[in-house]
C-alpha cells in the first residue's frame, strides 16, 4: 500500500513539472521545470531498489545536464526572456505520432509476460553493478571511455568552430 | 514496520536538523566568522548584544525577520523566489548522511545510507541550481554575471571533489558514511595519513564549492555587489546565507569523516571529538578567507582543470596500484 | 531499510522547503509594506538600468559545461570501481588503468586546443 501511495506521489511529481516543460512560454522556467521531474524519476529508482542509480540521476541529470541546458539557453535567444509559443501546426500530426505511441507502449505492457517470484526484490547495489562492469561486461566499460573520449572532442570542436 | 511512525520519526529528524542548522551552522557560524575576522584583522567583531556579542546574530536575524519583502519588477517572481528555498534545502539534505559519533553502541547518524558519499556529492550539486536559478530570475547583469562565473565554478569543482570521495572509497571499500569512519583504526589510521593528497584536493575543492575566499568571485562585493545575491534582501538573502553556511559545516564535517576519523579519539567523549575536529576545519576555512585575496576567474579555473583534476586521477591511479600490489 | 532510507531523504527534501517557505511566510506577516516604484527598480549602483540583463553569453561556460558533464559521467564509473576494485585484484586495476588513460588522453587534447582556457 504504501509502495503504490509512494508511486503515485512520485508520478506527479515527474508528470506535473514535465507538463510545465512543454507548455511554459518561458524557456529558462521550463528547463528549471525539469529538476523536479529527475528528481520524481529518481524516488521511482528508489522504488525499483536501484539506490546507485538513483544517486546518479541526481548527480548527472539534476546537477549537470540541467546547468549544462541553462548553459546553452543562456547562449541562445532564450536566454533573453523571450516569450515563445511551444506549440506550432504540427499539433495534430504530433497528437497523432503520441498517441501511436502510448497505444504501442501499452500494448507491448500488456503482451509482455513479467516475471513474478517469491521474496523481496533484488537490490541492485554500487558492488554489484562494479563487480558485472569489471567482469562480464568489461568491453562495455572500455568502450565507454572510447565514447566520452570521442564526444569530449566532438564537443571541443562543435564549440571552437562556431567561435 | 509501522509507516506512520516511522514518517512521524523522520519529520522530528529533518526539524530536529534544520534548527540544529540554523543555530549551529548559520548563527552561531556567522558570529563566530566575524569573531575570528576581527581578532585576525586585530580589531574587537562584534561586542555589544549579550555578553561578549554573543547574541548579535539571533539579534540580526529577528532585523531580518522583519525586513521587507521586496521583489524587483523586472524579476521572475516566481523563480526568485523559489531559489532561496531551493539552496537553503541543498544544506540541510547533506547532513543526512554525516554521522556525529556513538553514544552507547548506536552511531548517532540519520540514516546511513548504502551510497552515503555519493548522495552528499549530489544534494551539494543541487545548490548550483538554485544559484543559477536565483541569478537568472533576478534580472540584473550583476546577478547573471555571478550565477554564470558561480555555477561554472562550482561544477568545475565539482570533478576533484568527486575524485576525493573515489579515493577515500577505495581506501575505505564503501561509499557508506559509517562505514568510512570504521575503517579508519587508531591515530594513524586516519585517511589523512595515507591519502594526504586526496585530504588536500577535497579541502581546495570544497572551499570553492561553497564559494568562500579565495574562490568568492561569484560574490565578490567589490566588482559585482554580490553577485547572485544582489537584488536579495531580507529573509530570503538569510536562507541563501543559511544554505551557504550549512554547506560549509557539512563540507567541515565530511573532512572529518573522511579524513579524520570521524568520532574517533581517545579519552573524550565521541561526540566531542567530532565537534572539535568540525571546528578544527571550520576555524581554518575562516583562517584562509580572511587571509587571503581572491582568485581571477581564468586562474581559478586553470586550478581546477590543470592541477587538481589530472592529480586527482593520477592520485587514484597511485592508490589502485599501492592497494592492488 | 532501503525504502526506510530514502523515506527520511524525502522527509528532509520536504521539511527543508517547507521550513524555508515558513520563514518567508512569517516575513509576510510581520514585515511593513511599502513599495514605491523606485523601490522595486533593478539595482545597479544607484544608476537607472540600460536595457534588461538577460542577454545572449559567452560560448565559453557551455564549453566548460560540456567538458564538465563528460567528466561528471567518468567519476559516476569511479564509485563502484572503487568499492570492488580491491577484491577483484590486478585485473580490475589494469581495466580502470586503461578507462583513465584513455579520459586522460581526451583531458590532454582539450588542454592542448585551448578549451581549458578561459581567454
Amino acid at each position: 500500500m504504501g509502495t503504490l501511495a509512494a508511486f503515485f506521489i512520485l508520478s506527479a511529481v515527474t508528470l506535473i513539472p514535465a507538463v510545465v516543460v512543454v507548455t511554459s512560454k518561458n524557456i529558462v522556467r521550463s528547463a528549471l521545470a525539469l529538476v523536479p521531474t529527475f528528481f520524481g524519476i529518481t524516488g521511482l529508482y528508489i522504488l525499483l531498489r536501484a539506490e546507485f542509480v538513483a544517486g546518479i540521476q541526481v548527480l548527472i541529470y539534476a546537477g549537470a545536464i540541467t546547468v549544462l541546458i541553462l548553459f546553452v539557453i543562456m547562449l541562445t535567444e532564450g536566454g533573453t526572456g523571450i516569450r515563445i509559443r511551444q506549440v506550432n501546426e504540427q499539433v495534430p500530426v504530433g497528437a497523432l505520432a503520441s498517441a501511436v505511441l502510448a497505444a504501442l507502449l501499452i500494448w507491448v505492457f500488456l503482451r509482455t509476460p513479467w516475471p513474478q517470484g517469491p521474496g523481496a526484490l533484488p537490490e541492485y547495489t554500487a558492488a554489484q553493478i562494479g563487480t558485472t562492469l569489471l567482469s562480464s561486461m568489461v568491453l562495455v566499460f572500455e568502450v565507454t571511455s572510447l565514447v566520452l573520449l570521442i564526444s569530449l572532442i566532438g564537443a571541443i570542436i562543435i564549440a571552437r568552430r562556431e567561435r | 514496520m509501522n509507516w506512520g511512525a516511522e514518517i512521524a520519526k523522520a519529520v522530528l529528524a529533518a526539524v530536529g536538523m534544520f534548527t540544529f542548522l540554523a543555530i549551529v551552522a548559520a548563527m552561531f557560524g556567522v558570529l563566530l566568522e566575524r569573531k575570528i575576522g576581527g581578532w585576525i584583522q586585530s580589531r574587537l567583531g562584534p561586542k555589544h548584544v549579550g555578553p561578549q556579542g554573543l547574541l548579535q546574530t539571533l539579534a540580526d536575524t529577528l532585523k531580518l525577520l522583519q525586513k521587507e519583502h521586496i521583489t524587483p519588477r523586472a524579476a521572475d517572481a516566481v523563480v526568485f523566489n523559489t531559489a532561496p528555498l531551493v539552496v537553503a534545502t541543498a544544506g540541510l539534505m547533506g547532513w543526512l548522511v554525516i554521522p556525529f559519533g556513538t553514544l552507547g553502541g548506536t552511531v548517532l547518524v540519520v540514516r546511513d545510507l548504502n551510497i552515503g558519499i555519493l548522495f552528499f556529492a549530489a544534494m551539494a550539486s543541487m545548490t548550483v541550481i538554485g544559484i543559477l536559478a536565483g541569478g537568472w530570475s533576478s534580472n540584473n547583469k550583476y546577478s547573471l554575471l555571478g550565477a554564470l562565473r558561480s555555477a561554472s565554478q562550482m561544477i568545475s569543482y565539482e570533478l576533484p571533489l568527486g575524485m576525493a570521495l573515489v579515493a577515500v572509497a577505495m581506501e575505505a571499500g564503501t561509499l557508506s558514511t559509517v562505514g568510512i569512519v570504521r575503517a579508519q583504526d587508531g591515530w594513524m589510521g586516519s585517511f589523512i595519513f595515507r591519502q594526504f593528497p586526496a585530504f588536500v584536493i577535497f579541502l581546495v575543492a570544497a572551499t570553492a564549492e561553497v564559494n568562500r575566499v579565495p574562490f568568492d568571485l561569484p560574490e565578490a562585493e567589490s566588482e559585482l555587489v554580490a553577485g547572485y545575491l544582489s537584488e536579495y534582501s531580507g529573509m530570503r538573502f538569510s536562507l541563501f546565507m543559511l544554505g551557504e553556511y550549512a554547506e560549509m559545516f557539512a563540507m567541515a564535517a565530511m573532512t572529518t569523516t573522511l579524513f579524520l576519523g570521524g568520532w574517533k579519539g581517545p579519552l573524550l567523549p565521541p561526540l566531542v571529538w567530532f565537534f572539535l575536529k568540525m571546528y578544527l576545519v571550520v576555524f581554518f576555512m575562516m583562517w584562509v578567507r580572511w587571509t587571503f585575496p581572491r582568485f581571477r576567474l581564468d586562474q581559478l579555473l586553470s586550478l581546477c582543470w590543470k592541477v587538481l583534476l589530472p592529480a586527482g586521477l593520477i592520485w587514484i591511479l597511485i592508490s589502485g596500484y599501492r592497494i592492488t600490489f | 531499510m532501503l525504502l526506510l532510507d530514502w523515506l527520511y531523504v524525502a522527509a528532509f527534501a520536504v521539511i527543508g522547503l517547507l521550513l524555508a517557505a515558513l520563514s518567508l511566510a512569517i516575513v509576510w506577516v510581520l514585515s511593513p509594506r511599502s513599495a514605491y516604484p523606485q523601490k522595486r527598480m533593478t539595482y545597479e549602483s544607484g544608476v537607472v538600468p540600460i536595457g534588461q540583463a538577460w542577454a545572449q553569453f559567452n560560448i565559453r561556460y557551455y564549453l566548460f559545461g560540456l567538458v564538465f558533464v563528460i567528466f561528471a559521467v567518468e567519476v559516476i564509473y569511479l564509485y563502484p570501481w572503487a568499492i570492488v576494485f580491491r577484491q577483484l585484484g590486478k585485473f580490475a586495476f589494469f581495466e580502470m588503468l586503461i578507462f583513465l588513460v584513455v579520459l586522460l588522453l581526451g583531458l590532454a587534447y582539450a588542454w592542448r586546443k585551448g578549451a581549458l582556457e578561459w581567454t
